[in-house]
Parts: structure tokens; C-alpha cells; sequence
């Protein structure tokens, strides 16, 4: 008789857990690959396609740094959230409300000088997307409602409040009926580094990364955060201020999904349009637990799950793959890692029984 | 408004709660388990894929409506296979069921947008739907109507009478003691999370099969979080379930009875109303206290004994 049993790992696995993340990538690839042949479409060949239509040429590779750019802001200020244990779902929804604060301030003083439009659109996307991610941390400290429900509800609110701008008081009479606002004026259109299709949005997110680094690392501030989501029991009896770490925490979140949201309206449309709700905030969750809320390797994943979006568009064009593909891939990557992570806490050993 | 128009209202509100109740019902089994399951809304939507489908090939409705359940406990196996087994974050587990099911959906259901297929119809319930009002408003409907009512009724006792609903309850509320009492708590977890699976599959599968009759992509558009949030309003218990689905319901019922008839009021702003009462909802609830009523254990995971 062979006996399998279950032991805690007393030091953690070290480079061990990058073998068991690729294996769970390559399982969930694998499956993806079947559900690609269920539908006649050839498997390996397809996810090669997809793999290498999204990292291997210049072109892809900017491609998947234009995605990472909202996906990386959001997933950011998701991990701030989920490292206090404060289950922000909401990223979708206060970027959202950050595009339509921003594209307020585009379109109401469209004659001002970049230097003050610009700030004054970054300052109302802030308040918008802060305020949407304030009213769950608020509901939840008074009241100990469900963040998770509300945010996921301020999620479909924020969205149908987008569309009803853009379909009513926001459209521009001139777009023969279609949903979307005028076009920005050119000040408030963020432009592009030197000569290539990336926007200054790319410098906005290396200094958001790296600030959040040493906010965590080196002030005070991070610390309490850390210790209070590590051990929230503890950190009262330290008489840590919980609830204001919670409401704290939950605006910055808020702000950094409505940054995501300006940056995308200014720098990739140019305008308000329903077609800005990509689904960059749910990614940007997967991202976050994937990259397991540090920061730098919230960069990493952000680029790898943008370059899924990259390589996904080849594959809706020459094999007429249906676009939520996208979802099953992200949905599957973060399972089979949520499950690998089994192995680098537990470690399995097999005896014979005499 | 006409005394025809109001019966016909309220008939809908049954009508269009009715899926929610599923859903609700299902999550409250596996909460009590303590499992938390967020990926309700994944599950009712490859319900409704999977019900739809097996409808059509086989042209039986029965036979569709089985498959929506049996798909949404495999699809709830994954869940239990992830948290059960290999120790997994409860909250991102079901997040991540639900963006894997709302895609596994709009990807395979993508050629059948559109198509038609067998549905339940509408069947009166001899004498009792004779009685004035209450008649017409409860027993003028499909056979997965009355079904859920009687399946209310059954898990009500259930949790409250028998041995197997007792054990239920006292692995989320105390796994250690039920353990040390000679419980099987994984046995109850995964009992409690294939069936909030099935049920929340033949939440899916109402709307596909009774309510629309057809398949569109992203057909649940939210109803598995409303369910999530009424578990909270119903306090974990299965006929508080029904009033929560009711309300709900009777806003969305009055909400498609408004756009039918043509208001000013933009669409987007009228589509709002049911996810703002979830909030409103949510808010009352815990205002009254009622999340201290959650299973003790629930979202904890039993960590495996060295």
C-alpha cells in the first residue's frame, strides 16, 4: 500500500515556485489548446500563433506595453487593496468614473493650455475614480457592508452611467448617431514619447511602480498596511487605525484605476466611447494575485496578460477565434495558479506501508 | 394602472425572480458549508449554455434543464478542486470561476447567438390557479416555477430538520468541532458546493430555457452577484431567499415593462435600477446587523492536518 501525505513546508521554495507557476501557465495552455480543438481550430498551432503574434516582433511588443498601461495602473491599485485584505473588485468601475472625470474636464475647458488641462483632467479623473472606490470603503467601515458586492455593483452602475454620457447629454452631434464625445482639443490629448506609438502614460506607470515600491518598503505608512493585512488581529492590538487604513487604501485604489481611465480616453482615443470598457480591471486582478501584489512583478504580469489581448486579436482575424477566448485564458491561468501555489506551501511525500 | 396590468406585473416578478431564487438557494447551501463561492454568476451562465444546448439537440426541455445543473456542479467541481484540495484563496478561486465560465460561454454558445430552442411553457395548476389574484400572479406559470417553490420549502427543512442540513451548518459554522463530533467535512463541503453548483445551473438554465427561450452572449448580465448579495439579505435562510428574489424581480420586470412602453428615461440610467438596489439592499442588511449571521467559518479554508 502506498500513503500519500500532506506536509507544511517550513522554509519557503524559492526559485521552486517559478517552476510550479510555469507548469500551472503551461496546464491552463494546454486546456485552452483542447477548447481551441473543440471548436476546429488547430490547437498547438493556435496558441503558438497567439504566443507569437503578441511578443515576438516591435510592433507586437509596443502593442502589449500600450494594453499593459491601463492594465498595469489598475492592477497597482488593486494590490494596494488586496494587501490590506480589503477585497476591491471595482477597478473596472473607477476606471470608468476616471475616464468620464477626465474627459469632463477635456471637454468642458477644451481651450486651456496643456499645462493646466492637463493636471486639472488628472485631478478630476483622481476625484472621480477616489470617489467611486470611497463610498464601498465607507459603507464598509460604518456599516461592515460587503465591499466585494458593492464594488462589483459600482462596477455595472459606473459603466451605464459612461454609456448614458455618451449616448446622451456627451454625444457629438456630428458622429451620424454614433455613441462617443467629440474629439479631445489637442491639449488635452497625452502625447507620445519621441517617434514611437507609446504614450508618456509608460513614464507615469514606471514612477507609480516605483513609488509604491518605496511607499511599501520604506514609510511608515506601507508598513502599517503590510502588518495590518498580514495579521489584521494583531494590528489592532497594536492599535493600528484600521479603518482609516481601509479608506486610505481604497482611494488610492480608486485613483490609480482613474489615472488608467484618463490616460486611455486621452492618449489612445482621444475621446469618450463605449469601447473603452475593455475589461482592463478584471485583468488587472488576475494580474494582481498572479504577480502576488508586488509591484515589480505586477509590471512582468501586466505585459505578459496584455500580450494574451495583443496575440488574441491575430487569432479573432486568421482563425475567427471568438474574442472571449481572452477570458477563458485568463480565467484558467489564475486558477491552475491559485491551485500550483498548493505546492510551494505544502510539500507531498509518498510512503510504502510496510 | 389597470387592475390586468398590475396582475400581469406581478406575475412577471415571479417570472423574471425566478432564476435568481436558484441561484440564491444554491449559494446559501454552499455557504453554509462554509464555502464561499463567488463564482455564481460563471456557474449560471454555462447553466444556461449548457441547458440551451442539450435542448436543442435533443429537443427536450427536461433534458436540457438536467444538463444545466449537472454543468454547474462540474463547473462548482473546479471551485471545490481549488480550494478543497489544493488549499486555494476561497474570494479569487470563484473570481476566477466566474471570468473562466462567462468566457467558456460567450466562446462555445458564440455560433448559437440567436438560434431557438424547446422551452418550458406555461401550465396552470388545476383549482389553485382558480383563486382571484394569488392564482393568476402564482400558479399561471412554467413547471420551474412551481418547482422552485417546492425546492424552497424542502431546503428550508432540510436546514432545519434533518441530520445531513444540521451537519451542513456546523462544518461552516465549526469545522474542528464537527470534525472532533465524526463529521466528514470535506464530505459536507463538497456536498454543499455541487449542490450550490446544480442549483445555481438551474438558475442559467431557467433564463435560457423558460425566460428567453433562446441563447444570447452574456445572458446573466449580473444576476448570480445579485444572488450573491440576497444571500446576505436572506440571512442564510432559504424563504427569505424568495422574498429577496422576488424584490428583485419586481424591479427588473418594472424596469422592461418601463422601456417596453417607451419612456423618456434613457435606457442606460433605467438598467442601473437593479444593481443600485443590490447596494441599497446590502446596505440595509448590514445595517440591521445581519452580516454577523454569516457561517462562522465561511471563506476559511480547513488546513490539511500534518
Amino acid at each position: 500500500m502506498v500513503r500519500l501525505s500532506i506536509h507544511k513546508r517550513q522554509a519557503p521554495l524559492g526559485w521552486g515556485a517559478c517552476f510550479v507557476f510555469l507548469g500551472a501557465v503551461a496546464v491552463s495552455l494546454v486546456l485552452s489548446g483542447i477548447l481551441l480543438r473543440i471548436q476546429g481550430k488547430p490547437a498547438v498551432a493556435g496558441i503558438w500563433l497567439l504566443i507569437r503574434s503578441a511578443y515576438f516582433s516591435v510592433y507586437a511588443v509596443e502593442d502589449c506595453l500600450i494594453k499593459a498601461v491601463p492594465i498595469f495602473l489598475c492592477s497597482l491599485g488593486v494590490a494596494f487593496a488586496f494587501r490590506l485584505q480589503v477585497w476591491n473588485i471595482g477597478a473596472e468601475g473607477q476606471y470608468a468614473l476616471g475616464a468620464v472625470g477626465a474627459s469632463w474636464a477635456a471637454l468642458t475647458f477644451p481651450d486651456l493650455p496643456g499645462y493646466i488641462l492637463l493636471p486639472l483632467m488628472l485631478l478630476s479623473a483622481s476625484v472621480a475614480g477616489g470617489l467611486w472606490s470611497f463610498i464601498p470603503a465607507f459603507l464598509r467601515n460604518k456599516l461592515r457592508a460587503n465591499e466585494i458586492i458593492i464594488t462589483l455593483m459600482l462596477n455595472y452602475i459606473g459603466i451605464f452611467f459612461l454609456e448614458y454620457l455618451v449616448y446622451g447629454p456627451w454625444k457629438d452631434p456630428t458622429s451620424f448617431g454614433f455613441p462617443m464625445t467629440k474629439n479631445f482639443s489637442a491639449p488635452a490629448v497625452v502625447g507620445t514619447i519621441g517617434q514611437t506609438r507609446l504614450s508618456w502614460g509608460l513614464v507615469v506607470c514606471i514612477l507609480a511602480g516605483i513609488a509604491s515600491w518605496i511607499f511599501f518598503r520604506f514609510t511608515r505608512l506601507g508598513f502599517e498596511l503590510k502588518a495590518s493585512g498580514d495579521n489584521p488581529r494583531a494590528a489592532q492590538y497594536a492599535r493600528l487605525p484600521y479603518t482609516r487604513l481601509v479608506a486610505i487604501v481604497m482611494v488610492l485604489s480608486g485613483m490609480l484605476a482613474g489615472w488608467a481611465g484618463l490616460l486611455e480616453a486621452s492618449a489612445n482615443l482621444n475621446r469618450l466611447q463605449p469601447s473603452i470598457m475593455a475589461g482592463y480591471g478584471y485583468t488587472a486582478i488576475v494580474v494582481a494575485w498572479l504577480a502576488s501584489l508586488n509591484p515589480l512583478l505586477i509590471g512582468l504580469a501586466s505585459f505578459l496578460l496584455a500580450g494574451l489581448r495583443v496575440g488574441l486579436e491575430i487569432l479573432q482575424l486568421d482563425l475567427q477565434v471568438p474574442a472571449a477566448f481572452g477570458s477563458i485564458l485568463e480565467g484558467l491561468i489564475l486558477l491552475t495558479v491559485l491551485a500550483g501555489g498548493f505546492f510551494t506551501r505544502y510539500r507531498l511525500e509518498l510512503r510504502r506501508r510496510p | 394602472m389597470t387592475w390586468d396590468l398590475m396582475v400581469a406585473l406581478l406575475a412577471a416578478t415571479i417570472q423574471t425572480g425566478t432564476p435568481i431564487l436558484y441561484a440564491t438557494l444554491g449559494e446559501i447551501i454552499t455557504e453554509r458549508s462554509g464555502i464561499l463561492n463567488l463564482g455564481v454568476e460563471g456557474i449560471m451562465i454555462v447553466g444556461a449554455l449548457a441547458a440551451f444546448l442539450v435542448s436543442w439537440w435533443t429537443g427536450s426541455a427536461l433534458a436540457g434543464f438536467l444538463a444545466g445543473g449537472l454543468c454547474g456542479a462540474l463547473l462548482a467541481a473546479v471551485h471545490g478542486l481549488v480550494c478543497l484540495v489544493f488549499q486555494g484563496n476561497q474570494v479569487v478561486s470563484g473570481l476566477a470561476l466566474t471570468i473562466l465560465g462567462t468566457g467558456l460561454a460567450n466562446y462555445l454558445g458564440t455560433p448559437f447567438v440567436s438560434k431557438a430552442a424547446a422551452g418550458f411553457d406555461a401550465w396552470s395548476v388545476p383549482l389553485l390557479a382558480q383563486i382571484p389574484l394569488v392564482g393568476s400572479v402564482l400558479f399561471h406559470h412554467d413547471s420551474l416555477v412551481y418547482f422552485s417553490y417546492l425546492l424552497t420549502a424542502v431546503l428550508w427543512l432540510c436546514l432545519r430538520y434533518t441530520r445531513w442540513g444540521l451537519g451542513l451548518c456546523a462544518v461552516g459554522e465549526h469545522p474542528e468541532a464537527a470534525l472532533a463530533a465524526g463529521l466528514r467535512i470535506y464530505g459536507y463541503r463538497w456536498a454543499g458546493i455541487l449542490v450550490g453548483g446544480c442549483l445555481a445551473g438551474w438558475g442559467g438554465a431557467y433564463l435560457s430555457l423558460a425566460y428567453t427561450h433562446s441563447w444570447t452572449n452574456g445572458l446573466t448580465a449580473g444576476r448570480g452577484w445579485i444572488a450573491v448579495a440576497l444571500v446576505i439579505f436572506a440571512f442564510w435562510q432559504p424563504w427569505r431567499a424568495l422574498l429577496g428574489a422576488y424584490l428583485f424581480g419586481g424591479v427588473m420586470a418594472f424596469q422592461f415593462r418601463l422601456q417596453a412602453m417607451g419612456t423618456h428615461i434613457p435606457s442606460s440610467l433605467l438598467l442601473m435600477l437593479p444593481y443600485l438596489l443590490t447596494i441599497a439592499v446590502l446596505v440595509f442588511s448590514s445595517w440591521k446587523g445581519r452580516g454577523d449571521e454569516a457561517p462562522s467559518a465561511l471563506g476559511i479554508n480547513i488546513e490539511p492536518a500534518d
